[in-house]
């Protein structure tokens, strides 16, 4: 179980302080999959950035089974937004992936192995050798998705990982997530801004406020699996919790002394 | 203009390049023919004759004065340039990682740069208690080091920060970052100042040698001046020139393998 408790992130001091993230308390049940959407700028990366051990909060902490994470913990892995800056373009798309392996002490097959079953399950199996840039911004990303499931993480945190790619290719990776997720068993954070996405992936939405950050609502999402594009979105269901989630992110959106329609700005 | 079909396209690119290669040994061969015609004339002690220099050239260089004039010179840009690489590239990682370390060592680093090699020359033979070849590496290595050590910290401070953070998160200890990403993403600058070093070896080799020394191009190349003997002076020169020219060819050639991937990554960015 994953346990963020009381987290707050302040950047500077004195006049230049700001509170990125105010107070965020939430649990993610092992084998659970949680988006997390919030206005832009909400302080989203930094709340992903503390529970990964990147960055170390300000105030409160993270529990992962139990323990408190001090630095990036060895059952969690991260997918950044933007997998052009983070695949190596000097390495081929199999040694990118075999990166995360190379200091954990695995027979040289073994490796190989876990290797293969990530390319396997991104569909990337016949591209190992080129380099990353010679594919597509969709394919690189299951690179980087495919790099994440080599490690075997419990825990698979995802930062707008679909942010940067086409409508037609976001529906793909969405799905590809969906059936990976299934396939390892892993819990997924997601992070995104599009409230489409974290209600068709969820089992819980986690409604941010605008900076500094707190938790609005955490909204269940009760909707059958496997979900389709098509057959769950066109639920009354979905429609409804996207219209409820898309409210609550709206008056975020509205500064709370400035209470004129956004409709008439 | 409409694109050739690629057939014509491929003819056309290739008589480019033959083109291209005529030129390179076409234009130096017709300026070696102007001098040859010009000296003719002219008669002046001073610039011998194209012909003579060239007999000169194969007397001296092919192969009778090579082993012991040309591979030592060889030989101390070779140690010299490894050093200077392996001292600029040890110095220049921690330097791009740590701000503070900057802060501390760019001053110093500047001031010794900026000072011209020939200041230098006669200090090292007291400090280095030596006019072989340990004086000559140590004087070719400290200046080479340079363009090596600033573009290493120049190209590491360039790095992403998230490809340095994809790292530590899959847990990735302080030297296997560096060795598995900082310096590979730093690589093409390095290549980069590692190609001027290149060159700056060629002169200081040549400094190096025109001060206490035996043995050497620069050591020909001098005495040949102070006994007026012109023609093997223009020899030597003839040959350092050659020597810097196929040296860096050597080096372009090595760059081609060692960075395919960057210039792939280059054309394939989108802006």
């Amino acid at each position: 179980m994953l346990e963020i408790r009381d987290l707050g992130k302040t950047y500077g001091v004195g006049a230049k302080e700001t509170h990125a993230v105010a107070e965020i308390s939430f649990e993610v049940a092992d084998g659970e999959f949680v988006t997390v959407v919030g206005p832009s700028g909400c302080g989203k990366t930094t709340l992903l950035k503390c529970v990964a051990g990147l960055l170390p909060p300000t105030r409160g902490q993270v529990f992962l089974r139990g323990r408190a994470v001090t630095k990036p913990p060895e059952e969690l892995a991260l997918v950044f937004q933007d997998y052009s800056r983070s695949l190596m373009p000097w390495a081929s798309v199999r040694n990118n992936v075999l990166l995360p392996l190379r200091h954990k002490k695995l027979g040289r097959s073994e490796r190989a192995a876990l290797v293969e079953d990530a390319l396997a399950a991104v569909d990337l199996t016949r591209f190992g050798d080129h380099y990353p840039w010679q594919l597509s911004g969709g394919m690189q990303q299951r690179v980087a998705i495919a790099r994440a499931l080599a490690y075997q993480p419990t825990i698979l945190l995802m930062d707008e990982p679909f942010a940067s790619v086409d409508a037609q290719t976001r529906g793909d990776l969405e799905d590809l997530i969906l059936r990976v997720w299934d396939e390892y068993g892993v819990t997924i954070v997601f992070v995104t801004h599009d409230i489409d996405e974290s209600v068709y992936l969820a089992d819980r939405v986690v409604v941010l406020t605008h900076s500094p950050t707190e938790v609005k609502e955490i909204v269940p999402v009760q909707l059958r699996r496997p979900r389709d594009q098509l057959v769950t979105k066109e639920l009354p269901e979905f429609t409804q919790l996207r219209g409820h989630v898309y409210r609550l992110i709206k008056r975020e959106l509205k500064a709370p002394e400035d209470e004129t329609d956004l409709a008439t700005v | 203009m409409a694109p050739l079909p690629a057939e014509r396209r491929d003819l056309s690119r290739r008589t480019y390049r033959t083109l291209k290669i005529a030129a390179e040994i076409a234009v130096p061969l017709a300026l070696l023919a102007a001098w040859q015609l010009w000296t003719t004339h002219a008669s002046d002690p001073n610039f011998p004759r194209l012909s003579t220099i060239l007999v000169e050239f194969r007397k001296m260089w092919l192969f009778s004065q090579f082993g012991t004039h040309v591979v030592p010179s060889l030989e101390r840009i070779g140690l010299g340039f490894v050093i200077a690489v392996v001292a600029g590239i040890l110095i220049g990682i921690p330097l791009g990682l740590s701000r503070w370390a900057r802060l501390w060592a760019l001053p110093h680093i500047e001031y010794w740069r900026a000072v011209p090699p020939p200041a230098l020359l006669p200090i090292s033979v007291i400090l280095l208690h030596s006019i072989g070849n340990r004086q000559k590496v140590a004087f070719i290595a400290f200046f080479c080091m340079f363009p090596v050590l600033l573009n290493t910290i120049d190209g590491v401070r360039g790095i992403d920060p998230t490809l340095v953070e994809t790292g530590r998160s899959y847990g990735l200890g302080r030297l296997e970052r560096v060795w598995r990403i900082v310096l590979p993403a730093a690589l093409p600058q390095i290549v980069a100042g590692m190609r001027n070093s290149l060159s700056l070896a060629v002169i200081t080799m040549v400094l190096a040698e025109y001060f206490s020394s035996s043995s050497g191009v620069g050591y020909v190349l001098l005495i040949s001046k102070n006994t007026f003997q012109l023609a093997p002076m223009w020899a030597a020169i003839v040959l350092i020139g050659l020597l810097g020219y196929l040296l860096n060819l050597l080096f372009i050639l090595f760059e081609r393998r060692l960075l395919a991937w960057h210039r792939g990554w280059r054309a394939s960015a989108p802006a």
